[in-house]
């Protein structure tokens, strides 16, 4: 492929896929899934709605509402895949745009909103959801989730973490580290890399010479590469190298093929640096179209399904919408709090001078 | 009593952490067989197992990164940073990671863990083993730094590090690892945020920590044969910063010098002359004055001598302030 050619076009022929763009049911000789009718209605249900979130975040932003936001438009499949496959005990690690995945986990979308709009730089407990913080410096989690996962084997429990990054981060120190780390101590965790094809302006040929999913063989342990638009095969594959960690039988690279649909976040300009054609090309890939299709051609749902659903999407818009715009800032003497886990003199004392300095304009 | 050398005493000091709480685990390279380069893991890893002390591949970023999953997942991880030079991989995952990830949790997440460093020169090392990066950790907010300077402060100093909630870079004078003291093993430590008045003066105050404690204190001794008496403060505690121990003694004597490895340029010591004129304005005879490494890399190791404040460069500043 050159460098000028849309990519993805022509799917990989190595690509785990159970679901094709036009929704029929393909064969693959090492994967398969059986969802019945209600779990494929829940699975489309989850797209739809985190599509719809996403969408409420940008125009938030747009009027001025977020201060920046990182959409997952086009990235749904991958997210709401790899998120049903994690069990309640199993352990999440995001960058700043698993917004799917933090709906598999149960966290208001509210709270990651409010990160955005520079209420907090977190906002939601890791411990709650099993879902870890934001992780904004590109890689870094990749070894927090690797520690974690050493964690679990010391303690013998039946869970596995999955870690989140894309294609970008695999250039990173802290991502081929924490390969490192995994194969040696087998840890239980599961590498989801989402190659969406762009690390901002950059395309992936600036990243690595060789498909993503090859790195892991070099670092000893298996690499898998995913149709990141079919959540079946997101879900079987994932589902497979979760339980595969829990087993003992160590960590599993994941890459799942997908493209970023909008900008990287709403202070990027794609027209600078990428092709209408390519866009196209990817739509008729869409990640929730062929599930609908798929939903429709078995006639496993009625027009009343979709339209439900649809009604769904524009009321949580409409919440999401009125409670980001309704969360107070915080208090000034909120930038004191948890610095360190208990009291600091400096801190205090800084606290103190500060409100009461503000406390002199008040009179 | 027991003799201990400072390096002796940490490693009691671990051992006696990781008896009291089964989740406290020793990680760094070389920390398993070998008992880490200086020896303050010796031993740990026959009686605590691997699991527990954990020989990690060589890279720094990792052992931190590492580190701070086991704390999310409830573990204590003490990690050996092999020489101070060698920390910097590791600056991202310490500021940007370990230091800030309570805050964005909004407290729900504690990290309670340790990044022992052993610091300063002295000891006739290459290049990036003898330096002294505390300033660069005390100006990281969501950190804490401390430095032992003594046998018996390190055997608490570690221990009360390790039950510690927030993550701490622990500073451990690598010249003086060798060096010998009775050490109480069944007694309390001074609380991890104090300084210690270690020697008491009427004339001055020398405020130091870590490695230039031994050289203030014997610069004290030399003074006193003049007829100076110098008190010698030590500050165990970087951040948080012990200011009311600074305060009441600078008030006393109105002079203060500040003596330290690190380069004077922008140095811990410089917020410590800050702070000691804002609260001893009035008292003050002279200037806080400093004395430390100059504005250069470390040097090769048969100049380090030169670098290095010794016992006459700090009665050289001590006579500076006596001069105003």
């Amino acid at each position: 492929m050159t460098a000028d050619a849309p990519r993805g076009v022509d799917a990989p022929p190595e690509l785990v896929q159970l679901l094709t763009p036009e929704g029929e049911r393909v064969e693959h000789p090492d994967y398969d899934i059986e969802l019945t009718a209600e779990e494929v209605r829940s699975l489309y249900r989850d797209l739809v709605l985190v599509r719809r979130i996403d969408l409420e975040a940008v125009a938030l932003q747009r009027q001025g509402e977020l201060g920046i936001w990182a959409s997952l438009l086009g990235q749904e499949a991958a997210q709401i895949g790899s998120g049903r496959a994690l069990t309640d005990a199993d352990m999440a690690f995001p960058t700043y745009r698993e917004h799917g995945v933090a709906w598999c986990r149960d966290v208001d979308p509210v709270k990651l909103l409010g990160l955005f709009r520079g209420v907090s730089n977190g906002g939601w407990d890791p411990a709650e959801h099993n879902f870890h913080l934001y992780t904004i410096v590109i890689g870094s989690q990749a070894l927090h989730a690797v520690g974690y996962a050493m964690g679990i084997q010391r303690d013998g429990a039946e869970a596995a973490t999955i870690v989140y990054f894309g294609d970008g981060a695999t250039s990173q120190g802290d991502v081929n580290e924490s390969f490192i780390w995994a194969s040696v101590f087998n840890a239980p965790v599961v590498f989801f890399c989402q190659n969406n094809q762009w690390a901002i302006s950059e395309p992936l040929e600036k990243q690595s010479k060789i498909p993503l999913y090859k790195r892991a063989s070099g670092f000893g342990f298996p690499g898998i590469r995913v149709d990141g638009n079919d959540v079946f095969a997101c879900l079987a594959v994932t589902r497979r190298a979760l339980q595969n960690a829990r087993e003992g039988q160590g960590p599993t690279m994941i890459e799942a093929f997908t493209y970023r649909m909008g900008a990287h976040t709403t202070s990027d300009d794609p027209t600078r640096y990428r092709l209408a054609d390519e866009l196209e090309a990817w739509k008729l890939k869409d990640p929730i179209e062929r599930v609908k299709a798929y939903l429709f051609k078995n006639q496993l749902a009625d027009q009343e399904f979709f339209e439900k659903i649809d009604a769904e999407a524009d009321a949580l818009g409409k919440d999401v919408r009125s409670r980001c715009l309704a969360l107070p800032d915080p208090p000034p003497g909120a930038i004191f709090d948890h610095v360190y886990a208990g009291a600091h003199p400096l801190l205090d004392e800084e606290r103190e001078q500060y409100l009461t300095y503000l406390a002199g304009f008040e009179r | 009593m027991t003799t201990l050398t400072l390096a002796k005493a940490l490693n009691e000091g671990l051992r006696r952490s990781m008896e009291d709480d089964p989740k406290v685990l020793v990680m760094g390279e070389d920390v398993g067989k070998l008992g880490g380069v200086f020896r303050v893991t010796d031993g740990l890893q026959k009686d605590f197992g691997e699991d527990r002390v954990i020989d990690t591949p060589l890279a720094e970023s990792g052992i931190i990164g590492t580190a701070i999953g086991l704390a999310l997942r409830g573990y204590r991880p003490v990690c050996e940073i092999q020489f101070d030079g060698f920390v910097f991989p590791a600056a991202d995952q310490i500021i940007t990671q370990l230091a800030k990830m309570p805050l964005r949790s909004l407290g729900t997440l504690k990290l309670p863990v340790v990044v022992r460093i052993p610091c300063g020169g002295g000891i006739g090392a290459v290049e990036h083993h003898s330096e002294s990066p505390e300033a660069y950790f005390t100006h990281t907010a969501g950190l804490r730094v401390v430095a032992c300077s003594n046998p018996a402060d390190a055997y608490t100093m570690i221990q009360d590090a390790v039950r510690c909630d927030d993550p701490i870079i622990f500073f451990e004078p690598k010249r003086r690892y060798w060096d010998k003291a009775d050490v109480d093993l069944a007694a309390p430590g001074l609380s991890l945020d104090r300084a210690r008045t270690v020697r008491q003066g009427r004339d001055i105050t020398l405020v130091a920590y870590g490695p230039m404690v031994k050289t203030c204190l014997e610069a004290a001794a030399a003074a006193e044969e003049d007829g100076r008496s110098i008190e010698v403060i030590d500050l165990r505690s970087l951040n948080p910063l012990d200011v009311d121990v600074l305060t009441e003694s600078v008030t006393r004597t109105g002079r203060c010098v500040v003596a330290h490895e690190a380069p004077v340029f922008t140095g811990f010591g410089a917020e410590l002359a800050a702070r000691i004129t804002e609260r001893c304005f009035y008292s003050l005879e002279a200037p806080v004055l400093r004395v430390g490494g100059f504005s250069t890399p470390y040097p090769p190791s048969r100049l380090e001598d030169h670098y290095l404040p010794d016992l006459d460069r700090v009665l050289d500043a001590v006579d500076r302030s006596f001069a105003y």
